[in-house]
């Protein structure tokens, strides 16, 4: 099967749905870029590139630059969406969502519920999320826990190329407005990812590995995080469930529940901000559907209750690792010997 | 070093394997191991398999620990004659624990061919002869069916496992879902490779396109192995079709996956993610569904037996006893007519349920040339 | 004058179907049989039907959370707008949304919005969907004077300009936003002022006057329609309720409103325009009062009459498929 880049894998999703849908259409700020300046056209195709390409494939009248005008196009993709379009809008960088939120929040969220089931929404916003690009308090944040409070939302935080291809596409063919949330981290990853369309269902969380001793659940860059915890695990005898649930709304929790009541410990990997965040939402929701299976605290690593800082060091420290999580399920589960 | 020592090492199921858990012991110390003897219990991500010994001679050591994860290769277990002293064995263990596996090595087995602008996968093990074993997987399967067959027969001959239209890697195009679309396909890797002398092997629906294949071109047939073939006496099982079409998440695609096995157990979740992640692909299940109800409802997917008779080549049919999905023929004048065995205690997938009594069985054929 | 007796009628029914609808939700409320937010449109008639005469079903617009009006000038049905806002499952939302939020997709109605200056962003969208699938469509923004100062609704006016959409920005300026002037909160003073600003021409109407209201919009939506970009206009209004039914209004002069009806009603203005030049009798139009009246009580009598949700109907909706 074809190795493919995690940032690939998003492209290509854009030109299959493209060239199936006519519906389809890509707006945002830079999708194409160069927008009325005398240089190339599709100079940039996304502030990543994700979307090079589409512009010289589709034309300016369905890969729409726009103005830095988030509340408009995001409300514009919202109005598209109920008018017969099926429109993917690049917020770019997800900490931009306060100057749109109410086109998400109260306007396309809202919209099928308040018109009694007869609105369908079916856009999708797709944005960078996640530390460590360097990049400080205001472009690094992990906002999903705020959308994924919302009904009438959909939320995806794919963790690998083939999920981040399946998922877009099913995101882009579902009737519900979805955010498609990006670690910028993760652009650079590669795994196999078929060359045909293929989707991803929501609300099927995906069982890396399987392990009798702790269920780890972790979300986007710290599914790889949780990963690299349950190989240092191993090591010492402690055998780890990877899960990572693909999407926060849809939630999984069936599958998570079914670990955690096969192996009794719960931890879960979250870098999202630790008040009120997806951690402690499925903590909350074990502990209360299966709170007699535990045999141990639920333990949550996430970053400090801080914005995310600017320093390398900081950034560093900021961002939860894999020792942490080590540390965090040697905290829950009695220790082990070796082989056991 | 001495010739008399035998290794048993961590086998390579599939191409995706690279590593595998020993999950149990199935002999000690000491014993005296048959060819064919079940050594241990090794689980990968996508299935549970026993380890059979290749050779005879006594089991001297067991290398690998239960619950211990080893990559493919791995050194797990040594057969001796009693005359090998415990020093020379120890020698061996040092000199062979490691092992370096080219983890890529079978992908470049992979190639595709174009027939009637379908793209048809293919994985073959190379080589220039034009005489290969050619296998044939079933309705929703793909060439990794034959995981735990591949590597072993192509240690004899050059073999070709083949993903039939709607299915694996190739295309998903199956026109209007008859049989001559899927046999085209497999003419099509034929006379692509030049192939002269094909030794077919043909499991469930796969079993009806060789058949089918070798009724078409008598020439090229150097035997026919069919395992729980479709059509041979009766139809595949309706509900069971329209089950593994409908099944669209893991409990119920795990509950589908279970009827092919006479134990259920062994349906891993990477197996059904699999599964699932291919029925996933655009136009499968259309092509699925069409197969269903044209392929696999045909008038001749009812009565192979009577074409089948009078064929110039060797046919052996296999059948597991607890077939739930192509339970095996009941009549008697069938089982007088042809060379049928049926095993007990195993189910619809016999290549992997019985993969080593098989093996052999497949290798057989090719002393009938 | 282009109008037809035919569409003279329907103009005259609308707006006065909107009148009498609202003048009885005043009533009804202080009976304390509706429940929450209702805000009024009476006063503003022409406006929206002078506007919405131009539209059919397929041309979109978005309206406020003084929505009925629109709604009624949309061609909402009258009876399914009543049962919305009783909260019965009959309602044109099943209950879910209330006055605030009565839509009809059907209808090209994309729903009365509780946030001021939610609507011009989507109407944006709606204008590029017709844009893109090459419709035809025109899209249509009602908002007032105090969506005019939201951010929102300065950004969709940009972006319609940069992108040429055939929608038209309704603002309607009733000179309050709750019980801030316009004339203080808005800076510019004339609504209409800032179309120039925008790449865009504008028009400013006595939005009492239902023909001075769709003269205006005939070339707005003609301009629209041949592709060659959106455009604003300011109507002139005045409410003749409080900003929600409750409000005291002690931020108006008194007799404010008394005067505005004695001078301005556009009912009397059109009634008095169409008699006068002879194009519809006295008894042409006091038929279609008849008519509207009896159809209002019938349409609360069947809001009364409708079913209450049920706790089934509580968790659906929420989403397509989840």
């Amino acid at each position: 099967m074809p190795k493919k880049t995690f940032k690939q894998a998003i492209t290509e999703a854009h030109f299959l749905e493209m060239r199936r849908d006519p519906r389809v259409i890509v707006m945002g700020e830079d999708v194409a870029g160069g927008q009325g300046a005398s240089g190339e056209a599709d100079a940039w195709g996304g502030s990543e590139g994700a979307t090079k390409g589409l512009y010289t494939e589709f034309g300016p009248s369905r890969v729409l630059d726009t103005p830095l005008t988030e509340s408009a196009f995001i409300g514009a993709a919202v109005g598209a969406a109920t008018q017969g379009l099926r429109p993917v809008a690049d917020l770019m960088f997800f900490d931009f969502i306060g100057v749109c939120f109410d086109q998400l929040y109260n306007q396309a969220a809202k919209f099928r519920y308040m018109f009694g089931g007869k609105a369908v929404t079916p856009v999708v916003v797709r944005a960078m999320i996640g530390a460590g690009f360097r990049a400080a308090a205001q472009h690094s944040q992990c906002l999903y826990p705020i959308v994924t409070h919302i009904p009438g939302l959909k939320v995806v935080i794919p963790s690998n190329p083939y999920d981040a291809k399946g998922l877009l596409i099913q995101a882009i063919r579902d009737d519900d407005p979805v955010i498609f949330l990006e670690h910028k981290l993760l652009y650079g990853v590669t795994g196999e990812v078929p060359d045909d369309s293929y989707t991803v269902p929501f609300g099927e969380a995906n069982v890396l590995r399987e392990g009798k001793d702790v269920t780890i659940v972790a979300l986007g860059l710290m599914v790889q995080v949780a990963m690299d915890a349950a190989k240092e695990l191993d090591t010492l005898g402690i055998k780890a469930t990877v899960i990572d649930p693909r999407t926060t709304s849809p939630l999984d929790l069936e599958t998570i529940v079914e670990s955690v009541e096969e192996t009794g410990h719960l931890v879960i990997v979250d870098e999202s901000s630790p008040r009120c965040n997806i951690a402690t939402d499925i903590a909350a929701q074990v502990a209360d559907q299966a709170f007699h299976a535990l045999r141990g605290p639920i333990k949550m690593v996430t970053p400090p209750h801080t914005p995310v800082p600017f320093s390398p060091v900081l950034e560093d420290l900021y961002i939860p690792r894999a020792e942490h999580v080590v540390t965090a399920v040697q905290a829950t589960v009695p220790a082990k010997k070796k082989g056991n | 070093m001495n010739a008399s020592i035998q290794s048993i090492n961590m086998p390579k199921w599939g191409m995706s394997m690279s590593e595998g858990k020993l999950v149990k012991w199935l002999v000690s110390e000491g014993d005296a191991i048959k060819p064919g003897q079940e050594i241990m219990e090794v689980e990968t991500d996508k299935i549970t398999n026993v380890v059979e010994a290749q050779d005879a001679g006594i089991l001297r050591r067991r290398v690998a620990a239960e619950d211990e994860t080893l990559p493919v290769g791995a050194l797990l277990a040594v057969l001796a004659d009693a005359s090998v002293a415990d020093s020379e064995i120890d020698q061996y263990v040092d000199a062979n624990r490691v092992v370096a596996v080219d983890a890529d090595g079978e992908t470049s087995l992979i190639s595709k061919i174009q027939v009637d602008g379908r793209t048809v996968n293919i994985m073959d093990s190379g080589g220039e002869s034009d005489k290969a074993f050619l296998l044939i997987h079933g309705f929703g399967g793909d060439l990794n069916n034959w995981l735990f067959n591949f590597e072993e027969l192509a240690k004899h001959e050059r073999t070709i496992a083949i993903d039939l239209p709607g299915h694996g890697q190739s295309s998903k195009d199956v026109g209007d879902g008859a049989a001559v679309n899927l046999i085209a396909a497999v003419d099509g890797v034929i006379d692509a490779l030049g192939l002269k002398a094909v030794h077919f092997v043909g499991h469930s629906m796969g079993g009806m396109v060789a058949a089918l294949a070798v009724i078409g071109r008598p020439a090229v047939a150097g035997s026919l192995t069919l395992l729980a073939p479709a059509g041979f006496t009766t139809p595949v099982n309706e509900a069971y079709l329209a089950s593994f079409i409908a099944a669209d998440d893991r409990k119920e695609m795990k509950r589908v996956l279970s009827d092919l096995f006479a134990e259920p157990s062994v349906v891993t979740r990477d197996m059904v993610n699999d599964v699932l992640q291919y029925k996933r692909i655009d136009g499968v299940n259309a092509a699925l569904g069409l197969l269903a109800s044209n392929a696999l409802k045909a008038p001749e997917a009812g009565g192979l037996a009577a074409q089948l008779s009078g064929l110039g080549c060797p046919v052996r049919i296999f059948w597991g006893a607890e077939d739930k999905v192509i339970p095996p023929p009941q009549s008697d004048a069938v089982y007088a007519a042809f060379d049928i065995s049926v095993i007990d205690g195993k189910g619809h997938m016999l290549h992997m349920e019985a993969a080593s009594d098989l093996n052999a069985a497949i290798l057989q054929q090719l002393a009938t040339d | 004058m282009q109008l037809s007796k035919e569409q003279l009628k329907l103009a005259y029914q609308r707006m006065r179907q909107i009148r009498v609808f609202e003048d009885r939700l005043h009533l009804e409320f202080t009976r304390g049989q509706i429940p929450g937010f209702v805000h009024l449109y009476a006063g503003q008639e022409a406006s929206a039907v002078g506007v919405c005469m131009h539209l059919t079903d397929q041309d979109t617009i978005s309206s406020t959370h003084r929505g009925h009006g629109h709604c009624i000038a949309k061609g909402c049905d009258i009876d399914g707008m009543m049962l919305e806002i009783y909260g019965r499952k009959e309602g044109l939302c099943g209950g879910k949304g209330g006055s605030m939020h009565i839509a009809d997709l059907s209808k090209g109605m994309l729903g009365a919005n509780g946030i001021v200056g939610g609507g011009p962003p989507l109407i944006c969208g709606a204008a590029l969907a017709a844009k893109t699938l090459g419709t035809g469509a025109v899209a249509v923004c009602f908002t007032g004077d105090g969506g005019s100062n939201q951010g929102t609704t300065l950004e969709a006016l940009n972006l319609a300009s940069v992108w040429k959409l055939p929608a038209v920005f309704v603002f309607e300026n009733n000179g309050y936003a709750e019980s801030t002037a316009s004339h203080w909160s808005v800076s510019s003073k004339q609504i209409v002022k800032r179309a120039d600003a925008f790449g865009m021409p504008g028009a400013r109407v006595d939005g009492h006057d239902f023909f001075a209201v769709w003269e205006a919009v005939r070339e707005a939506v003609e301009r629209a329609r041949a592709g060659e970009g959106p455009s604003l206009i300011e109507a002139t209004t005045n409410r003749y309720y409080g900003h929600f039914e409750g409000d005291a209004q002690t931020y108006r002069a008194p007799g404010e409103v008394e005067k505005v009806k004695a001078e301005k009603d556009c009912l009397v203005h059109f009634r008095k325009r169409v008699t006068e030049a002879g194009l519809l009798s006295t008894a042409d139009l006091d038929a279609i009062d008849g008519e509207v009246a009896t159809q209002i009580d019938q349409a609360i009598e069947k809001a009364l009459a409708g079913t209450l949700p049920t706790v089934a109907d509580l968790t659906t909706d929420v989403y397509v498929r989840y």
